[in-house]
């Protein structure tokens, strides 16, 4: 074998060792230990957050909300649960998940309100972040108090203390919403309280019905169905996930049950109850219709199966559980084959993780393409070329997944525009390393999209991050077109920032910034900013558009439409200040670095305002990250500054060469 | 002689006008002017309320002295500097003092730059021809949102199911009305005076109208509520006739807020053949009021601005769909009957989101829904946004000759960039094997 090829190819290995790491990822974890396949039980279909997805999500989610985590491990004993084993014993055995310590409480005011110690020395478990739900039951009240004030405030003047009093109370509503998803939470045994509720319900509908007609009728039979049915009716009114499929998949495919309101089906529907405990309205007809309907419709099968599954999983029986799931599965093959599938897929990409094994690998990238500039051998620039290829692959894969699972394009919320900048990035760093194979294109897709997949990460935390598009978003038309534009316009102007940003680092030392790359980093800002320019004003202008379309306002200064509208004018500014000789070299990279800012301030900055139409709400946190960025660059423009001072020199003859 | 230099003088300096007004530099600046304008823009909107940032930042010539002041200080609080923000009645004092260029200057100064440019410099080449079919397609887009500002008119056509609207409503303008029946019609006759002629003390006169308005007390946002006999002691009742016999009207400070408009109030006296007939409460949360004496058979309101077309359009049925198991919404729709007796024309049309109606130079967007009717089984209600822009054409050309334009541009690069480079790369290939 001669050396040119092993040079040329060698370096690809890294990339066939990086997709197999991305691919072992897809393989299912080993069973847990008790022999309960929660794997299997995770893959389920239910409908939350208006959506069908597996109970793994709403389990991933879920935590990711109340822990900011994935999974568990409490300090102390060590052992790891996963989100779904978390859920699955929140759903079954309440009083165990209690102890559990999911809560996490930074702000030190909130701690001091549940009246929880700095650290509890004789509690090996206490990590003084984490609290468990027993922990702060006893503040629950205190805490409603504080989020009703802190509601009262708008978004945008709310302080730390008040988003973190708010962000918790989320959390512990959730928590007790998903408590209420399978079972009653205070039951002694499902199966059993089921058998009697069944058993109740002849009886007790006959009473009924003889009570409205204005007969004689057996009290006890009547109270011993509506005990049940007031825990039920509570148990709904708790807007858990909608775990029971519809009877009639064919007409209301939509239309599934919160366990609560499918137990009522039996019984005394909801509507019926609410209108006769709460005195909600009701035509008298439906009234009339419903207290017919008493007594009259069948349990739905799932739910005496999630009765067994929940049964099995307390008494720690494996078998049992894992039949009772391999059962519901069959019973879902036949008419939710769509809904079945959709769950499984979801699960397998959650697990996959894709995002993340390509921000490792853009990370790993970067970290080569330094190196090349410090070597100049060729197999390193080589090596860092097929990582990012397989990045991107991983990247392009979960990005395609997640819009097959969406079904929508790739940008629909600000978590996906951070997956998109990032994915868009690469491209662009690919293209650009094509052309000119210094490396720089290889740095600028490995540090930009590792910051803006972190930056993904981040937003992730937020809970849900394929939630369905409010009315006026439901338009794949205009979010493919509009949106996915006005994003990559956010990329590339970001890349032109990214690479001046090389160009200041370089500058500082090494041996990589010789006349020839500074010629070429003229030529690639210089056409990115144009490709920026013309994907920021595309993207923004079809905005106008599609605000004409639906409310008839091409133009209304919107924040974000603002802060799309200053992109366009800062990368125009750029160009015309290059074309009229006011800036060269050193003055079109400095001002592309601040291009970075100015994006950032339209991507984030505008949704900090919590005013206009694109207002997604904001923490603190991410307000400091943006003043960290910003401050980053300024720096990064005052040392660009002092280090190429000699470029205008320079720059006579790149001006020349460029024009 | 003298003439002839003072003539060349003149050229000169015309020239260097010109040269001025089509220069780069002159772009640069106004470019840099434009991004601190709407950065500025942007976040004098959480104190001031969209609404007159629009008019104080971009629909004139300067921003005042005022307006700067709260985008100053909401840049500092952003900053967590403490800046309170000024109180609502600043924002309407008077005079205006200019101290930064406003949206019309700046954009004014734009087109005219461009349009100098392209005339100054105007060779016509390809390879520019994506350059001026760029700027061609700007000055559609500026001039545009100048048509739109001033020609465009946005209201409201708010209904419930089986109701029927030959009217919308501009919840930001209000009339005093004067309305009577047409004898032997459904119609009514309206008299109405736009509320920006309105002054206390004004009075209005009208040869169709059989008596005399005048305007005693003038609030351009108060509170009107029912008079509390016991608890309101010192506040007397707000009118002598009407409603306002048993309400009070408490003038407020203007509401900046984007979800709250003024409500305004008057009181207003009548006088017929000489003899005062007594004083009427008018204001939009008011029922109209019947007028007495010599004025019987006539009504007052203070309402918001109507504008009455020659068709009408009838609720048929309204739907409001959300995601199972949240409050979030998937759609709003509305069947609406279009009838226009004028043309013949009766059709039924669906109105939802992204969906708009475009008739009779109108378009009617869906807007705003009422779901706890529909829920308790009632009727629903349905408001339709209801916009009049002759101009909205102008952005579609203006985008599409924008783009075209950059495309060009983008590609004759390209093109030119990546023929240079596989002609580098091929003679980088050939010279090793000449060496």
């Amino acid at each position: 074998m001669n050396k040119p090829f092993l040079t040329r190819w060698a370096p690809a290995f890294v990339a066939v060792v990086a997709l197999i790491w991305a691919a072992s990822k897809l393989a299912p974890p080993p069973r847990s230990a008790d022999g309960m396949d929660t794997e299997a039980f995770g893959r389920l279909p239910v409908v939350f957050n208006g959506r069908v997805q597996p109970f793994d999500s709403v389990a991933r989610n879920s935590l990711l909300q109340i822990r900011g985590k994935q999974s568990l491990r409490e300090a102390g004993d060590g052992a790891r649960m996963t989100a779904m084993e978390w859920l699955l014993e929140l759903m079954t055995r309440p009083q165990a998940a209690h102890d559990r310590r999911v809560f996490r409480i930074d702000h030190p005011d909130l701690k001091s309100l549940f009246g929880l110690p700095v650290l509890d020395p004789s509690d090996p478990r206490d990590d003084g972040k984490h609290y468990s739900f027993s922990k702060l039951m006893p503040g629950l009240e205190k805490l409603r108090e504080q989020s009703n004030v802190a509601r009262e405030k708008a978004d945008a003047s709310r302080d730390p203390y008040e988003q973190a009093v708010l962000k918790l109370g989320s959390a512990m509503t959730l928590y007790l919403r998903l408590q209420s998803t399978l079972q009653p939470p205070n039951t002694s045994g499902f199966g059993a309280e089921l058998a009697d509720y069944t058993a109740s319900i002849p009886g007790g509908a006959a009473a009924f019905k003889a009570r409205f007609a204005g007969r004689d009728f057996d009290t006890n039979a009547l109270t011993r169905t509506l005990d049940h049915a007031q825990t039920y009716l509570a148990m709904h009114g708790m807007e858990a996930p909608l775990v029971v499929p519809p009877h009639h998949p064919e007409r209301e495919r939509d239309n599934w049950m919160r366990m609560g309101e499918a137990l009522l089906e039996s019984s005394f529907p909801v509507a019926l109850l609410r209108h006769l405990v709460n005195e909600e309205p009701l035509p008298q007809a439906e009234v009339a219709r419903l207290i017919e309907k008493a007594g009259t419709v069948p349990l739905h099968p799932s739910i005496g199966l999630f009765a067994r599954m929940a049964d099995a999983r307390v008494k720690g029986d494996a078998t049992g559980f894992n039949g009772a799931v391999t059962e519901y599965r069959s019973v879902l093959a036949s008419t939710f084959r769509r809904e079945l599938s959709k769950a499984s897929q979801e699960q397998v990409f959650s697990r996959a993780e894709p995002f993340y094994t390509s921000m490792v690998l853009y990370m790993a990238a970067f970290v080569l393409a330094g190196v090349f500039w410090f070597t100049l051998s060729e197999a390193t620039r080589r090596a860092a070329w097929w990582l990012v290829m397989a990045a991107f692959v991983v990247h392009t894969a979960g990005l395609v997944t997640r819009m097959v699972l969406e079904g929508r394009p790739p940008v629909t919320n600000l978590y996906s525009s951070a997956v998109f900048i990032g994915w868009g990035a690469a491209g662009l760093g690919l293209l650009i390393e094509r052309f000119w194979r210094n490396a720089l294109g290889l740095a600028v897709a490995g540090l930009l999209s590792f910051a803006s997949l972190i930056v993904a990460h981040y937003l992730a935390q937020a809970g849900d991050t394929m939630e369905m598009m409010r009315a006026v978003l439901d338009t794949n038309f205009w979010l493919a077109t509009h949106v996915v534009i006005v994003t990559l316009g956010y990329a590339s102007t970001y890349v032109a920032g990214f690479l001046s940003l090389m160009w200041v680092g370089l500058g500082l030392g090494g041996r990589a910034m010789t006349p020839d790359m500074g010629r070429s980093l003229v030529r690639m800002v210089y056409g990115i900013l144009c490709f920026a320019t013309l994907f920021s004003f595309t993207g923004t202008v079809l905005g106008g558009i599609w605000a004409d379309q639906s409310w008839g306002r091409f133009w209304g200064w919107d924040p974000k439409e603002n802060g799309a509208l200053i992109i366009v004018l800062w990368n125009a500014l750029i160009l015309h200040a290059r074309w009229g000789g006011m800036v060269r070299e050193r003055g079109m990279h400095l001002l592309s670095i601040a291009g970075n800012i100015v994006t950032s301030w339209s991507w984030f900055g505008t949704n900090m305002l919590g005013i206009g139409l694109h207002s997604y709400g904001f923490t603190d946190a991410a307000f400091k990250g943006l003043m960290a960025f910003a401050g980053f660059n300024i720096a990064a423009i005052l040392a660009g500054a002092w280090v190429h001072r000699g470029a205008s020199a320079r720059a006579a003859t790149t001006a020349a060469t460029a024009a | 002689m003298r003439r002839g230099r003072d003539a060349s003088r003149l050229l000169v300096m015309l020239r260097g006008a010109l040269d001025f007004l089509s220069s780069l530099r002159l772009t640069v600046a106004l470019l840099v002017l434009g991004i601190v304008l709407v950065f500025l823009g942007t976040l004098a909107q959480e104190p001031m309320g969209l609404y007159l940032v629009q008019e104080r930042f971009f629909k004139s010539f300067f921003v005042d002295a005022v307006a700067m002041n709260a985008a100053v200080r909401k840049t500092a609080h952003l900053f967590g500097i403490p800046a309170a923000p000024l109180p609502p009645e600043a924002y309407f004092a008077t005079p205006l003092v200019p101290v930064f260029p406003g949206g019309y200057l700046v954009g004014g100064l734009l087109l005219a730059n461009l349009v100098a440019a392209h005339v100054r410099r105007f060779k016509f080449s390809w390879t520019k021809s994506g350059i001026v079919l760029t700027h061609v397609g700007l000055v559609l887009l500026l001039l545009g949102q100048l048509f739109t500002d001033l020609m465009s008119r946005e209201s409201q056509m708010s209904f419930r199911e089986g109701e029927t609207r030959n009217y919308s409503e501009d919840f930001a303008k209000h009339e005093l009305a004067l309305v009577t029946d047409v004898d032997g019609t459904d119609r009514e006759m309206v008299v109405a005076v736009p509320s920006t002629l309105l002054r206390e003390g004004g009075e209005f006169r009208h040869e169709r109208v059989p008596f005399i308005v005048r305007v005693q007390r003038l609030a351009r946002n108060a509170n009107v509520r029912r008079r509390a006999p016991m608890v309101d002691t010192n506040l007397p009742p707000a009118s002598s006739q009407g409603a306002g016999a048993s309400f009070v009207m408490l003038p407020l400070p203007p509401s900046l807020s984007m979800d709250r408009r003024d409500q305004p109030a008057a009181v207003v006296e009548v006088e017929a053949g000489g003899a005062l007939l007594g004083t009427w409460l008018v204001a939009p949360t008011l029922l109209p009021q019947r007028l007495t004496g010599a004025a019987t058979g006539w009504r007052v309101e203070l309402r918001p601005t109507r504008y009455y077309q020659p068709f009408a359009l009838t609720l048929l049925r309204t739907k409001h769909e959300i995601y199972r198991g949240t409050t979030t919404p998937k759609n709003f729709e509305s069947r609406v009957e279009v009838e226009n007796p004028g043309k013949g024309e009766k059709r039924v049309v669906d109105i939802y989101m992204n969906q708009p109606l475009r008739y009779g130079g109108l378009t009617f967007y869906q807007f705003q829904m009422g779901r706890e009717q529909l829920e308790a089984g009632g009727r629903g209600t349905s408001a339709l946004q209801v916009v009049r822009n002759p101009s909205w054409l102008g952005p579609y050309f203006g985008t599409v000759l924008v783009f075209g334009g950059l495309m060009v541009q983008f590609l004759i690069h390209l093109v030119g960039f990546v023929g240079r480079r596989s002609r580098a790369t091929a003679n980088a290939a050939i010279k090793p094997v000449a060496a």
